[in-house]
């Protein structure tokens, strides 16, 4: 069973209809997880008995049809934590790690009777734009395996494009959702921040992280979204903005008519490929066809973003990680004379390269005689970022613009230079900076890997990415092209 | 290279954060960090002169928890993932710095 | 060489709220090791602090009582160090914007007022508990996420006497607000100082050395004069005083070093991602300030001018606010104001400190001390019977009832004490004598003789005044 001819509103109509069991369903995607994943490495760990028993629980109770979800297999990123279910963060520092609770999506996903699965490879901590760093395997491309899936979200981001899950979830702190489902040519969403509750995803950059959902169609992302969102107590940046059914404004009569739309001249300026320009400049004549007004706007201080990025979120991660001490869970290392050694130790074995550069930006950048130029500079900058954002939005409907300067780049081809591979994340980590959705989505493809675009919304306006989302898959076919995995499907 | 941060820095940083390097270690991370905090001082071009800080990108303001115990009963569940423990407490090799303890 | 002394104290106070500061953990102690703990205080991957809105009340308080200025847009700081008991390897403190700045307390010491400044006091958590063995430490965490309020003094303080004055204001107006027990001995109350000395005239201020191990106010006071003689010889002798970290030793009365110290601590600060900022409005302070008990210093006035109270013995009744409302309680049942006032500090204070409790903690209650005194006032018992009456209210019984089952009633009616002085005084011919050979020593005698009639019922005054009429007559 693979879900490539398939989304959430059919599997569900087939659930109702009981053409097809829970368990059955659960069943089949585990099988074919198995027989795909030695080709990709999306996942580190399966979640099967207790899938099985969970989904034949739903069998028992029977699905309704107010249940739009259940029964239906999906996979989480292995920086949410599962109760009872490994989670490792792709760290050795974690590697035989079972949280004794749930993350707030993973019970909302519960409640909306999902199913999951597994558990999917990212870069360690979330810190990487590849999945390269992870401590266990390297994910790859679900279109062409020599090359990286992008990250971090880069096995959730896999798993959906090789036709394993029908949905799954994953984080962007800087673009790790939306790089990701741009090299993999799916659907990826980084919700308004405060948009879906953080408790238990693995804290990085706690100021800018925020899960989302990744699917193959905009819909399908919509529904998922509408599960995991909302105001949680467990976390009070969560907001308590009402959550609309986003799913349920997708229909026929969507349209981008009348929409402004702001096309970021710095978002198509040097570094971005001929190819990636070319499909976004189609992209905004798909809309002006369907009667959207695209406008060449600027966001001059774009450029800033990555440096004020890379301060920001190193210093929240160098504060986030250190509990990660060998003290109280996860690795200890065994060799300890005295405490300072078990914290050296122990985080220096337990640790990856990219995430020890990070801790040390970050500590730097937060350090005695250095706070006032990096890490106060950097929170000015931020400001100075999101005031680029509101001035245009103020006029315009969304921003349109790529994902990634290049399609997918090869495994091994820049993970050995930390700044080339820091910079990839130009278009996506002013967003983060701002709180802003951000929607990806299939848009083209160059030398056979998809190409990605990106619409960035008012906050708190989802509803207008998918519509407009909706709208381009609807006049476009690049989102029905599938891998072939090999010649699988 | 411009020498933006040195070993000795990068040492007393590691020393802050609890991380090690062997000197090969220390070979490739000084001048991968040195390029990176480069570019980290482009953010000099901006002039953010009056410009507030931004800590936070959430809409909530205010929001507190009303003064409820609640006990999770976890402390067991949480003890057995601890690397070692003992009588119900967390065993570490001896603290022999005080001067932290109040 | 003249010098003068400048004093530092960071106050920490521990707040006896229900739920931790950033946890729903209850706050409680004498449990098992990290009973009271889960995923929050533990810092595992993945948790979330949410601010308890009592906490910040609590601090509100704190600041009204001290006189301080509320910041009504405040934020928590991440303070960055690993130690085992600090789990997140942060606390979760305020530095930037604390909730409340530049309050005062008035002291006095030996009769001159002075304003000791507070510089800013700011609200955190506290650690868990490390317990030391030979070869490991064992780490609790219950402690973990104590609500703290930390009160930072101005360098206002110029003596240890002033030290000692200004921990005591602080800690009555403290307590009067009941948001902590405010008890050194407990820990609920912790005390770091910081001492320097300079030449009288010189502008800047003396190199700092920092005391630990002051477990009371009177620790605090010695150790600083200790430190203050210290400096003063080090500089006088030529030498310079360095930057360290000294311990007081209770049985010398000396401090010994610790460690010196080598620049300042490297903490890392910057604004918690994870708590939405703090808008204190000025309804919410003046709610809170409207609630807020009456504070010591206008009691102790009110003692003094309205109730006839001496200073001092207004200032024993204010050590508590215990104490302090059980007095108003019991004037305020029409007891006699000097008497309530001296039954709390004697027999009450007495029995508190036999039997090692607190004044609410007993079965005590204003209502039957308020009964015994009038009582006392009204001639029914004497004070020497109210000494049994007294021992039965701390049992809980009722004065009247108690006085009329035990037929405490006094006799002080002439008509029935003057048959039984004339039959003492018919028994007892040689008294008589004695007493007309001017052996004042009789009377005695046979006033101990009319009390074994009267089982001791008599009242004294009249039988006295009866007697000598008798003998005289």
């Amino acid at each position: 069973m693979n879900y490539f001819k398939t989304d959430l509103a059919s599997l569900h109509a087939d659930l109702v209809a009981k053409k097809i069991s829970s368990k059955e369903l659960t069943q089949a995607t585990l099988d074919n997880i198995k027989a795909t994943d030695p080709k990709v490495d999306a996942f580190l760990n399966l979640n099967e008995e207790a899938a099985l028993k969970q989904a034949a629980e739903i069998d028992a109770q029977g699905i309704s049809a107010d249940q739009p979800l259940a029964g239906i297999p999906v996979a989480l990123k292995d920086n949410i934590v599962t109760k009872g279910m490994k989670t490792t963060a792709a760290s050795k520092m974690l590697e035989n790690f079972t949280p004794v609770y749930d993350a707030t999506v993973t019970e909302k996903l519960a409640q909306a009777q999902m199913i999951t699965v597994g558990k999917t490879n990212m870069d360690e901590f979330a810190m990487g734009g590849s999945t390269e760093n992870s401590a266990f395997k390297t994910t790859k491309n679900a279109w062409d395996q020599t090359k990286v899936p992008g990250g971090s979200s880069g096995g959730s981001a896999t798993a959906v494009a090789s036709g394993q899950v029908p949905a799954a979830l994953g984080s962007d702190t800087g673009g790790s959702i939306r790089q990701p489902a741009s090299f993999n040519g799916i659907v990826g969403i980084k919700p308004t921040y405060g948009r879906v509750s953080r408790w238990g995803l693995i804290a990085f950059g706690s100021s800018l992280d925020q899960i989302g959902p990744l699917t193959h169609g905009v819909k399908d992302n919509a529904s998922v979204l509408s599960a995991i969102s909302g105001h949680d107590d467990h976390d009070l940046t969560s907001s308590t903005q009402a959550v609309p059914d986003f799913a349920a404004e997708l229909n026929e009569a969507t349209s981008v008519k009348g929409m402004r739309i702001g096309l970021p001249k710095e978002f198509l300026a040097e570094g971005v490929s001929d190819d990636v320009k070319a499909a976004i400049l189609a992209a905004a004549d798909t809309y002006r066809k369907l009667g959207a007004t695209v406008d060449e706007v600027s966001l001059p201080h774009n450029k800033y973003g990555v440096a004020a990025y890379y301060i920001i979120a190193s210093s929240e991660a160098s504060s986030n990680l250190q509990r990660f001490d060998g003290i109280r869970y996860g690795y200890r290392a065994q060799d300890v004379q005295n405490l300072e050694d078990v914290y050296v130790k122990s985080r220096s074995e337990g640790f990856g390269d990219e995430v020890k550069r990070r801790i040390m930006l970050g500590t730097f950048s937060l350090s005695a005689g250095f706070y006032d130029a990096y890490f106060l500079k950097a929170a000015k900058v931020r400001t100075v970022i999101m005031n680029d954002f509101k001035a245009v939005l103020k006029d315009h409907d969304f921003i349109m613009g790529p994902v990634a300067p290049t399609p997918a780049f090869g495994i091994g081809a820049e993970i050995k230079d930390p700044l080339t591979m820091y910079m990839n994340d130009v278009l996506t980590i002013p967003v983060n900076l701002a709180g802003l959705p951000g929607l990806s989505l299939p848009a083209g493809f160059s030398n056979n890997l998809p190409v990605g675009m990106q619409l960035i919304g008012r906050p708190f306006d989802e509803s207008t990415l998918y519509k407009a989302g909706y709208a381009f898959e609807q006049n476009t076919d690049f989102h029905l092209q599938v891998p072939t995995l090999g010649g699988q499907n | 290279m411009a020498n933006r941060i040195n070993r000795e820095q990068v040492q007393h940083v590691a020393g802050l954060a609890k991380l090690e390097f062997t000197d090969a270690q220390l070979d490739a991370f000084t001048p991968q960090l040195d390029d990176i905090i480069g570019l980290f001082e482009t953010l000099s071009e901006v002039d953010t002169e009056g410009v507030e800080a931004t800590s936070s990108v959430s809409d909530q303001l205010n929001v507190m928890r009303e003064d409820v115990a609640d006990n999770w009963g976890q402390s067991q569940a949480l003890l057995k993932n601890a690397p070692d423990a003992a009588r119900g407490f967390i065993k570490v090799p001896a603290i022999i710095d005080e001067s932290e303890d109040n | 060489m003249n010098f003068e002394t400048t004093i530092g104290l960071e106050v920490h106070v521990e707040l006896k709220t229900h739920s931790k500061i950033f946890s729903p953990s209850p706050v409680e102690f004498g449990v098992d090791p990290n009973a009271n703990t889960n995923v929050i205080d533990w810092g595992y991957p993945g948790v979330l602090p949410t601010t308890n809105k009592g906490v910040v009340a609590d601090g509100i308080i704190a600041a009204l009582a001290l006189h301080a200025e509320v910041e009504q847009h405040t934020h928590f700081d991440r303070k960055n160090y690993f130690y085992p008991d600090n789990p997140k390897a942060y606390q979760i403190t305020q530095a930037d914007k604390p909730i409340a700045h530049d309050g005062w307390v008035e002291v006095d010491v030996d009769g001159v007022k002075k304003k000791i400044g507070i510089s800013e006091m700011h609200i955190e958590e506290d650690a868990g508990k490390n317990t030391h063995e030979r070869d490991y430490s064992y780490v609790d965490l219950n402690r973990q996420g104590t609500p703290l309020i930390e009160i930072v003094s101005k360098p206002d303080i110029a003596s240890p006497a002033e030290a000692y004055a200004y921990l005591e204001a602080l800690r009555q107006r403290i307590q009067f607000t009941g948001i902590s027990d405010v008890k050194m001995e407990e820990g609920s109350m912790r005390v770091d100082v910081n001492i320097s000395v300079r030449p009288v005239g010189q502008e800047k201020f003396g190199t700092k050395t920092e005391l630990k191990n002051l477990n009371s106010f009177n620790y605090v006071q010695r150790g600083l004069e200790y430190e203050e003689k210290r400096q003063q010889q080090v500089l006088m002798s030529g030498g310079s005083v360095r930057q360290e970290t000294r311990r007081f030793d209770e049985k010398t009365g000396e401090t010994i070093l610790m460690r010196v110290k080598e620049g300042s601590d490297d903490y890392r600060y910057f604004p918690e991602p994870d708590l939405p900022a703090l808008n204190i409005s000025d309804d919410w302070i003046k709610e809170l300030g409207d609630a807020m008990p009456e504070m010591p210093t206008k009691r102790r006035e009110r003692y003094v001018n309205d109730l006839g109270l001496t200073d001092y013995d207004a200032m024993v009744i204010t050590q508590t606010k215990e104490m302090s409302d059980f007095f108003d309680a019991t004037v305020a049942l029409k007891a006699d104001p000097k008497m309530a006032a001296n039954y709390l500090q004697g027999d009450v204070n007495a029995y508190l400190n036999d039997n090692h409790v607190d004044l609410q903690a007993t079965k005590l209650t204003p209502v039957n001390l308020a009964g015994m005194i009038n009582l006392i006032s009204d001639g029914t018992i004497s004070s020497k019977m109210a000494k049994k009456v007294f021992k039965a209210i701390t049992a809980g019984e009722e004065p009247k009832a108690y006085v009329e089952a035990h037929g405490l009633v006094q006799l002080s009616d002439p008509a029935k004490l003057q048959p039984i002085i004339d039959d003492v005084l018919q028994a007892n011919p040689q008294s008589i004598e004695d007493f007309n050979n001017g052996k004042k020593r009789a009377v005695g005698f046979l006033v101990g003789q009319i009390m074994k009639q009267t089982h001791g019922q008599a009242n004294p005054q009249v039988v006295n005044k009866l007697l000598m009429a008798a003998l005289q007559h």
